[in-house]
C-alpha cells in the first residue's frame, strides 16, 4: 500500500528520523497560512502517488508570500503528468508546504526486502536526487549496499560504514548515522516493503534530513497497523480496483479490450499472455481466488464489464476442487442477470469439464464454449475479428 | 523413487479443525495420504472423524505418532509461528498452505530455520506437493495427476494444473510436482526444487513455471546450466503484466524495472531450456523434446 509523501514524512517524525518542517494544505488560503507559520522561503509540493513531480511542475521553489498563493494556485488543481502517472496523468488535491533546506549535498538512501537473500537490505549512494534505478545501470559501484542480520538487526557499525561511503564527516556523520539507525527503526516498525529518500540531504549546518520520502507497505501485515491503513488514500487508486477489493476479487485494470477472468494467479497472467499472442490485448488481470462460485463469477463480471473498452470476454476456470458444471451454472446464472451483449467465450477444464461444457451449449445464451486454452483464446480474439469485419 | 513426499510420509495437519484444513483433510486421506494426527491448541485429545487424534502441539504430535511431515492451513497471522514449531518438533517437511503472511514473520522463519538444516519448508502461499499415486499434500486437485516421470516446480497453483492437464494430454504423469508458491520469502526456491528433481532417478525431465518478480528463476537457470542433463520445459507467466502491479502473488511484482518476464526467458533459454512463450504449449514442448 502506497501513501503519500506527506504521510511518509510523519511517519518517519514519529520515528524520531529528521524532516523538514511542513503542513499540508488542501486550498490557497492554508497554503498562505501554512507558509506564514513555517516561515519563508518554502517549497510548494503536489501530493500524488507518483514520482517525477519536480520535472512535471509539481514542486515549486517560493521565495515570497506571493509565490505561494502563485504556486498553490497553479499546483492545485492540476492534472500533473509524470513518467509515473501514464499519458493521462494525476489531479492535484493537495499540496506540502515545506521548509526550505540551505543543502550543501543530495544523497539517497533505501531499504528493501532483498529477495535472493531474503534479507532487509540498505542501499546508499552519494548520486541523490537522480533515479536510483540508472545509477545502478551506470554506476553500479555508486550504491553501497548492506545486508541486516534478521538475528540482532542494523548495527551501528554498519550505519557507520554507510555514512562513511556516502563522504560524511563532522557533525554530518554523527547526524547521518543517527538519521540512518532512525530510519531502520522506523521501517521494522511499520512492517514496510519500501523505503526511499531521494535525496537525502545534508545542509550547511551539517543537519542530514529526509527532504523527500516514498513509503510502500505489507499489504499482509496492514492488519496490525490500523494507523497505516488510515492513510490510505482511495482518490489515487482506480476506482475499479478498489470495487473489486471490496467484493475480494483481485482486479487490475491494462489498456486492452479483451476482458478475463481466471481462477489463480498465475494462471490469470498465463491466460493474459496466451491473449497477446494470439493477437488480442487482454483489459484487465482479474483472478477469482479457488471457488469461482456463482456469486464471485457475477461479481467479476460486473466489474470487468463497467470497464467501457471491453468488446469480449475470456473466462478461463481450471476446476480443482470446484466442480465445473457448478462453475457452469454460476457463469450462466450471472450471465442472465447481467444482460450483456459482449461475446463471452468460456474455457472450463478439470473436474466434470465436460459436463459444464453441456449446461453452456444448451444454455441457449451467447457462450462460447472452449476445453483447451489455445482454442479459447483463438475463440475470443476471433469474435473481435468478427465483430470489426 | 520420488522427492519430498511418498506413501512412507506420515502427516500431521496442523490447523485440522479450521474448514480449510478439515476440507483438505479429507480430501488428502481420500487420495491415500498417511494422515496420522492433526494439532489445533486446545483441542488436544480429541478426534478428527471419529479416527485421527489431534494433539495441542506439534512436539506432542510427533512423539506420539512419528510424523515426519506437516501441512498448515493456519490462518496468516499465527502461521511463521506454526512454521517454526513444526520444525522445532523435528518433522523433515513442513508445507505451509496459508496464503497472506507478512513478509516479516516470513524473515523471522527463514532466520529460524537456519537452526533446523534437515527440515524443509515448502511454501508459503502454495498448492503443496504431490507424487501422484503415492501421496497428496496440499489442496491440488489429485485426479488431474497420474504417475509418471515429469517433475515439476511451480510458484502458481492452476498454472501447475494446468501444466499437469497438458502432460496428461500427451502421455505423461508426474513423478512429483512441487508447488513452491507465489510469496516474496519462501523455503524451497526453484533452485531447490530443481536439485532434489535432477537426483531423483525417476524424473526424466522437469517442467518449471516462473512468474514475474525477484530472481529466483535465473539463479535457478544458471544452476541448470551447469549441473542438469535432464530436459527442462519452461514457462513464465507475467510477460504482459505492467511494471509497479502486484499480479494477486505478493511476490509477482515488475519492481524498479526488474523481475520481468523477458529478463526470466532470456536468462532460461541461454541455460539451454526448452521456453515456451504460450503456456498452452508446454505438454506439446515435452512432447518434442522427450520424442
Amino acid at each position: 500500500m502506497k501513501i503519500h509523501e506527506y504521510q511518509a514524512k510523519e511517519i518517519l517524525r514519529s520515528f524520531g528520523v529528521p524532516v523538514p518542517e511542513s503542513k499540508i494544505a488542501f486550498s490557497v488560503k492554508e497554503a498562505e497560512e501554512a507558509a506564514a507559520e513555517i516561515g519563508l522561503p518554502v517549497v510548494v509540493k503536489a501530493q500524488i502517488h507518483a514520482g517525477g513531480r519536480g520535472k512535471g511542475g509539481g514542486v515549486k521553489f517560493a521565495p515570497t508570500a506571493q509565490d505561494v498563493s502563485q504556486y498553490a494556485n497553479d499546483i492545485l488543481g492540476m492534472t500533473l503528468v509524470t513518467h509515473q502517472t501514464g499519458p493521462e496523468g494525476k489531479l492535484v488535491k493537495k499540496v506540502l508546504i515545506e521548509a526550505a533546506s540551505n543543502i550543501d549535498r543530495e544523497l539517497y538512501a533505501g531499504i528493501v526486502m532483498d529477495r535472493a537473500t531474503s534479507a532487509v537490505t540498505f542501499m546508499v549512494s552519494t548520486e541523490g536526487g537522480m533515479e536510483i534505478e540508472k545509477v545502478a545501470e551506470e554506476t553500479p559501484e555508486k550504491i553501497v549496499k548492506v545486508v541486516v542480520d534478521t538475528a540482532v538487526g542494523l548495527q551501528p557499525f554498519q550505519a557507520r560504514q554507510m555514512a562513511f561511503a556516502l563522504n560524511l564527516t563532522g557533525d554530518a556523520f554523527k547526524n547521518g548515522v543517527k538519521f540512518l539507525m532512525a530510519l531502520y527503526k522506523a521501517y521494522m516498525g511499520t512492517d514496510a516493503s519500501i523505503f526511499e529518500i531521494n535525496p537525502l540531504v545534508v545542509t550547511k549546518e551539517g543537519a542530514v534530513i529526509a527532504l523527500d520520502a516514498k513509503a510502500n507497505f505489507d499489504e499482509n501485515a496492514l492488519y496490525r497497523h490500523k494507523d497505516i491503513v488510515a492513510l490510505r488514500d482511495l482518490d489515487e487508486e482506480e476506482p475499479l480496483e478498489i470495487e473489486a477489493g471490496r467484493s475480494g476479487l483481485n482486479y487490475i485494470k491494462l489498456e486492452g479490450n479483451i476482458g478475463c477472468m481466471v481462477n489463480g494467479a498465475g494462471l490469470a497472467m498465463g491466460t493474459m499472455d496466451i491473449i497477446k499472442l494470439t493477437g488480442g490485448e487482454p483489459a484487465n488481470f482479474l483472478d477469482v481466488g479457488g471457488g469461482a462460485s456463482a456469486e464471485t463469477v457475477e461479481k467479476g463480471f460486473r466489474i470487468i464489464l463497467s470497464d467501457k473498452n471491453v468488446k469480449a470476454v475470456l473466462i478461463n476456470i481450471f476446476g480443482g476442487i470446484v466442480r465445473c458444471d457448478r462453475v457452469a451454472k454460476g457463469v450462466i446464472e450471472a450471465i442472465k442477470n447481467i444482460d450483456t451483449k459482449v461475446p463471452i467465450v468460456v474455457r472450463l477444464q478439470g473436474t466434470n469439464a465436460e459436463e459444464g461444457k453441456k449446461l453452456l451449449e444448451e444454455s441457449g445464451m451467447n457462450i462460447i464454449a472452449a476445453t483447451e486454452l489455445k482454442d479459447a483464446a483463438e475463440k475470443v480474439v476471433g469474435t473481435l475479428k468478427t465483430i470489426e469485419a | 523413487m520420488s522427492v519430498l513426499v511418498d506413501k512412507n510420509t506420515k502427516l500431521v495437519v496442523q490447523g485440522i479443525t479450521g474448514s480449510e484444513g478439515a476440507f483438505h483433510t479429507q480430501q488428502m486421506i481420500d487420495y491415500g495420504t498417511n494422515v496420522v494426527a492433526g494439532v489445533t491448541p486446545g483441542k488436544g485429545g480429541q478426534l478428527f472423524m471419529d479416527k485421527i487424534p489431534i494433539y495441542n502441539t506439534m512436539k506432542g504430535a510427533v512423539e506420539k505418532t512419528g510424523a515426519n511431515a506437516s501441512v498448515i492451513f493456519v490462518p496468516p497471522p499465527f502461521a511463521a509461528d506454526a512454521i517454526m514449531e513444526a520444525a522445532e518438533a523435528g518433522v523433515e517437511l513442513v508445507i505451509c498452505i496459508t496464503e497472506g503472511i507478512p513478509t516479516f514473520d516470513m524473515l523471522k522463519v527463514h532466520e529460524y530455520l537456519k537452526k533446523y538444516p534437515k527440515t524443509t519448508l515448502v511454501g508459503p502461499n502454495c498448492p503443496g506437493v504431490i507424487t501422484p499415486g503415492e501421496a497428496k499434500i496440499g489442496i491440488m486437485p489429485g485426479f488431474i495427476h497420474k504417475p509418471g516421470t515429469i517433475g515439476i516446480v511451480s510458484r502458481s497453483g492452476t498454472l501447475t494444473y494446468e501444466a499437469v492437464h497438458q502432460l496428461g494430454e500427451a502421455g505423461f504423469g508426474q513423478s512429483t510436482a512441487i508447488g513452491i508458491g507465489g510469496d516474496p520469502i519462501i523455503g524451497t526456491k526453484h533452485i531447490d526444487a530443481v536439485k532434489l528433481l535432477n537426483e531423483d532417478p525417476k524424473t526424466e525431465a522437469i517442467v518449471l513455471i516462473g512468474e514475474i518478480g525477484g530472481s529466483d528463476e535465473e539463479t535457478a537457470a544458471a544452476y541448470i546450466a551447469e549441473n542438469v542433463d535432464k530436459p527442462v520445459v519452461a514457462f513464465i507467466a507475467g510477460q504482459t503484466a505492467p511494471p509497479g502491479k502486484r499480479m494477486g502473488h505478493a511476490g509477482a511484482i515488475i519492481a524498479g524495472g526488474k523481475g520481468t518476464a523477458e529478463e526470466k526467458m532470456k536468462a532460461l533459454a541461454a541455460a539451454g531450456i526448452h521456453v515456451v512463450k504460450s503456456p498452452a504449449e508446454i505438454g506439446k514442448k515435452m512432447k518434442e523434446v522427450l520424442g
